[in-house]
């Protein structure tokens, strides 16, 4: 922890004149750095949800994994796994950029352990078949493009930088999710039966990762005037509605949705109210993998103890020697 | 089959199955950096195993394709050393087992980099960047843990209990090896095990770790004689090939 120091208003003293300033800023377009004064809530906000967002790299490397020693090719084989290295290294970035707030990667990663800190409830569900590392790719990976290329806009440096090399990672994972759907969906009738299925257990939850109606979402607004946030979860999610529909129709698959309709008036598509109850049930702790993946990161941390000791310890005696010379 | 073909398919394999064991820590490593450089590794040596597969269709010149050779070939015609299809265990076993070949794949690819068959030496001369590298890292692994707490030396001692038995049959010949040594195409499996030697047993006697000195040695990989473990690891691999053949994916 390096929080000494920081500047900000954590001893209560948000005094009108620097909230004044600091807006003004965020209303000028200027970034907002990690040495320069912020409201505590805004640095609260960041660090809560810059966190979330590198435990869901995190957490969802698992998912994918899951189908990693199954892979059909060599080449898809390698796809995959360059791809999920690339979610971690997303997760590397993140908390990188965290710590520049005065959050330990420590203490994040605690945090996540002990189920404190949320992830994307996105990775609560089972990767069933080889068509969900597609339907991963293209719809989970497709609805977070849509949220972290607004992102690279947003107000605070390092975050704003983070994901601007991450989204150009992230559109390749989503072009190989799209492909393999594509040979799934072409492919023999057990394969567009293994699409089919994949994109009606991902669509719901897919639309879900946007977090809850503008009218129910408890950040939103602060988030947006601080330019945290640039668009609301309702607009994004539209957004994404409306440039998947065609990408769906051109693999010949149904999204699992009777009322999904492009209305002329609009020049959007109407869709069905989506099962709210379902969202906040998995975020509380009750989907199907919360416990398999959260038993799985806790595993492989208390499993990785004694060898980040050893390095640790190892490390701390060659300095001695290198003192001692 | 020709010496060739089975030559190329035995340095294949050696890749093929370990990168599929290493893959097996994508998400679940000691930490993060840890993660990213494993899979980093994996991604590597299964690269390097599916340049070496199509060679080894090419040579074998019918219509039986990389893919193939990985998802349709029964663990019998597999011809990797026993080494690589050994569990990963914990750290310590996954980082020895992988100090072991890294200094075997450097030596053998610095040779290869010399073959007279272009395309293998070409093979080996991008694979041996990597593997340097992987040597590294590795070697650096082995310190830690031998000279790092009590419990690591403890662990990277019955790793080298147990994995030690299985580094001679990298180096083993036969008639065919002989010859294609001869040809200037493979690598002298004598030489490499005598700088293999040198190399290995300098950095243990940096540590406190103890060489077995008797037991038994692994072999019979390349007659397909393999242990129990493969045969598991490939229902899983192959699974979907299986399953559904004749799909594209």
């Amino acid at each position: 922890m390096y929080s000494q120091g920081l500047r900000d208003s954590q001893a209560g003293d948000d005094l009108p004149e620097l909230l004044e300033a600091f807006q003004k800023r965020i209303d000028a377009e200027e970034k907002i750095e990690p040495r320069d004064w912020m409201p505590s809530a805004y640095r609260k906000t960041l660090i809560r949800q810059i966190s979330q967002h590198a435990h869901s790299e995190i957490v969802g490397q698992l998912p994918e994994a899951n189908w990693v020693s199954r892979a059909p090719t060599l080449k898809r084989k390698l796809i995959l796994l360059a791809k999920i290295q690339d979610e971690a290294g997303h997760g590397l970035y993140l908390y990188s950029a965290a710590e520049t707030l005065g959050e330990s990667r420590h203490k994040m990663f605690e945090d996540l352990l002990s189920g404190k800190a949320k992830y994307s409830s996105i990775f609560n569900y089972p990767t069933l078949n080889w068509a969900d590392a597609g339907a991963v790719g293209w719809l989970v990976d497709g609805a977070a493009i849509m949220n972290q290329v607004a992102l690279c806009r947003t107000s605070y440096g390092p975050y704003s930088r983070a994901m601007v090399r991450i989204c150009k990672e992230e559109s390749f994972h989503q072009r190989q999710g799209y492909a393999i759907m594509l040979k799934m969906a072409k492919g023999s009738s057990e394969q567009k039966a293994m699409a089919q299925d994949a994109l009606n257990r991902t669509w719901g939850p897919s639309l879900m990762m946007f977090g809850p109606s503008d009218k129910d979402s408890t950040h939103s607004n602060q988030s947006m005037k601080w330019k945290i946030k640039r668009f609301s979860n309702d607009d994004l999610r539209q957004k994404f509605i409306d440039a998947t529909v065609p990408q769906a129709e051109y693999l010949g698959l149904t999204i699992p949705d009777k009322n999904l309709k492009y209305n002329d008036k609009t020049g959007h598509y109407d869709f069905s109210e989506i099962i709210w109850d379902e969202l906040f049930d998995v975020i509380k702790g009750n989907g199907p993998c919360n416990q398999q993946r959260m038993d799985a990161r806790n595993k492989a941390y208390n499993d990785g103890a004694w060898v980040r000791e050893a390095a640790a310890v190892y490390a701390k005696k060659l300095n001695n020697k290198k003192e001692v010379a | 089959m020709s010496a060739l073909y089975n030559y190329v398919l035995n340095l294949a394999d050696n890749t093929l199955i370990l990168g599929q064991r290493l893959s097996e820590w994508c998400g679940v490593g000691p930490f993060l950096e840890e993660d990213l450089a494993l899979t980093n590794t994996s991604l590597d040596i299964i690269g390097q195993a599916k340049m070496l597969l199509e060679l080894a269709s090419e040579i074998k010149g019918d219509d039986e394709t990389a893919d193939d050779l990985a998802f349709m070939r029964d663990q019998h015609l597999f011809k990797n050393v026993l080494l690589v299809e050994q569990p990963n265990g914990d750290y310590a076993q996954t980082m020895l087992r992988q100090y072991m070949i890294d200094v075997y794949h450097v030596y053998l690819y610095e040779e290869l980099s010399n073959s007279s068959h272009e395309k293998l030496a070409a093979i080996a001369e991008k694979s041996l960047k990597e593997v340097t590298y992987h040597k590294q890292r590795s070697e650096l692994w082995i310190k830690r843990m031998a000279l790092g707490t009590q419990e690591s030396h403890k662990r990277m001692q019955n790793a080298m209990n147990h994995l030690w038995h299985y580094h001679h049959e990298l180096f083993e010949s036969n008639d065919e090896i002989d010859e294609l040594v001869q040809q200037g195409i493979a690598a002298n499996p004598e030489e490499l095990h005598k700088k293999w030697d040198v190399e290995v047993k300098d950095l243990i006697t940096q540590t406190p770790l103890e060489i077995p000195t008797t037991g038994w040695k692994a072999t019979g990989g390349r007659v397909g004689h393999h242990s129990e473990y493969l045969g598991k690891m490939l229902c899983e691999m192959q699974f979907l090939q299986r399953a559904y053949p004749g799909c594209e994916w």
